[in-house]
């Protein structure tokens, strides 16, 4: 049994991680890399956040874009852990490189 | 130091999805970074974001009731000040904590001029509690306490309450409306407020897809129409100089109303009468003639 702290005072910042929220979904974003400008516009909207913004060189370069010179861009991918599949990353996108798809568990 | 990439409020927390309301805070604490307290009223902010024993907060967090975050923002600003701290005190609340219950405490906050940014996130009624009509319901939108039907076939009767212009003219240092889907504008007048010394005022909208009835995934569109049909106008005020508000956006081309009253369950009823969409255009087109040559590119 947890006992409760002293004024519930919470000691743990962002221990809210261990709730793992991607069980919400229903409908599932997929991100194309083909067609990814890596605008990063679906990391500014994403309110959980689950969508990441990856910057190390590896990754820039070993994950496909529709043009070469993207690569220097950094690159986004979606935490699953996280994600409850609200679809706003699909909305905005304004590329359409994001699949919206049923989610099967 | 720039903590763009740095995330101060985690994920797991209980907001619906699509709910605007994290969009709004996770760059509110991108733009302050980790050198900040945060006063949250009671709303669906608080109650989504702290289920006892977790929190989505990594930075310090204090709740204490519905009706006093501005009163507990002021005291953690003394103190802070008495200790000769330098940080940034930011205050969420709901429309409900702010446009309502928690005024007294905000005109008072604001009059005193402490040193505080206080952030309104606006979903136009009381959504936590199941969707009742605050002073930030617009005209026409249904509520659980605003209902339509054939008694009353509008739904809510009061035009929105001017907020930011009410505190405004408290003499407050800076006072803005914002939109995150209008995000430049959002992120500099966020940008402009935390640089400024004294109270400061953000009335940012935030769409609520559980009470105004969309698709999550329409969110941020539905958010733009309100900025793009001049519904939702953004401006900002300094020192309490309204005859120089500045209007900081204005769309290419204003879209009809209409097109934000359809993606919303909350408008549906008012398309049926052609009369009720007209009034809405004419309350628009009038907000626009008196006040749009206070826009400034
Ligand atoms: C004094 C008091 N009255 C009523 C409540 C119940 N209550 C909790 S949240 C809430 C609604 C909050 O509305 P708003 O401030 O608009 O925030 P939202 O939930 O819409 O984000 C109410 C009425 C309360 N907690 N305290
Ligand atoms: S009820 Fe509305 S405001 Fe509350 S968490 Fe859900 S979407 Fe956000
Ligand atoms: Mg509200």
């Amino acid at each position: 049994m947890e006992v409760i702290t002293r004024g519930g005072v919470i000691t743990e910042p962002g221990n809210s991680v261990e709730n793992k929220t991607g069980s919400w979904r229903v409908f599932k974003p997929v991100i194309n890399y083909e067609k990814c400008i890596r605008c990063l516009i679906c990391w500014r909207y994403c309110p959980e956040p689950s969508i990441l913004k990856i910057d190390d060189e590896e990754t820039k370069m070993n994950t496909p874009a529709p043009k070469e010179a993207m690569k220097r861009l950094p690159v986004v991918k979606i935490d699953y852990d996280y994600c409850k599949g609200c679809g706003i990353c699909y909305n905005e996108c304004p590329v359409h490189a994001i699949d919206f798809v049923r989610e099967e568990r | 130091m720039n903590y763009e990439n740095q995330e101060f409020f985690a994920p797991g927390h209980g907001m619906c999805a699509g709910c605007a309301a994290p969009i709004v805070v996770k760059w509110v604490l991108k733009l302050a970074g980790p050198n900040t307290i945060v006063v949250n009223a009671t709303g669906c902010l608080e109650v989504a974001t702290t289920p006892y024993p977790r929190t989505a907060w990594r930075v310090p967090w204090i709740h204490v009731a519905f009706e006093n975050a501005a009163a507990v923002a002021s005291g953690v600003e003394a103190a802070a000040r008495a200790k000769g701290e330098k940080l940034n005190i930011i205050a969420f609340g709901g429309d409900g904590g702010t446009a309502d219950i928690g005024f007294q405490a905000l005109s008072g906050m604001v009059e005193r001029g402490h040193n505080v940014l206080y952030v309104l996130y606006d979903n136009e009624a009381y959504m936590n509690t199941g969707i009742q009509r605050s002073s930030a319901t617009p005209w026409g939108a249904w509520t659980t306490t605003s209902k339509v039907g054939r008694a009353n076939p509008i739904g809510e009767l009061r035009p929105k309450k001017p907020i930011a212009r009410i505190i405004a003219a408290h003499n407050a240092s800076y006072v803005a409306t914002a939109n995150p889907a209008i995000f430049n504008d959002f992120k500099k007048k966020v940008e402009k407020a935390l640089q400024t010394e004294g109270a400061k005022f953000l009335h940012v909208l935030s769409s609520c897809t559980t009470g105004w009835r969309h698709d999550p995934s329409k969110t941020v569109e539905i958010m733009r129409l309100a900025t793009d049909t001049g519904i939702f106008p953004l401006y900002e005020i300094e020192n309490g100089d309204i005859e120089n508000m500045r209007i900081t956006y204005k769309p290419k081309e204003f879209k009809p109303v209409e097109e934000y009253l359809k993606m919303q369950g909350r408008f549906r009823h008012l398309l049926k009468n052609p009369e009720y969409v007209k009034k809405l255009q004419e309350d628009v087109n009038a907000w626009w003639e008196k006040y749009g040559h206070h826009y400034k590119k």
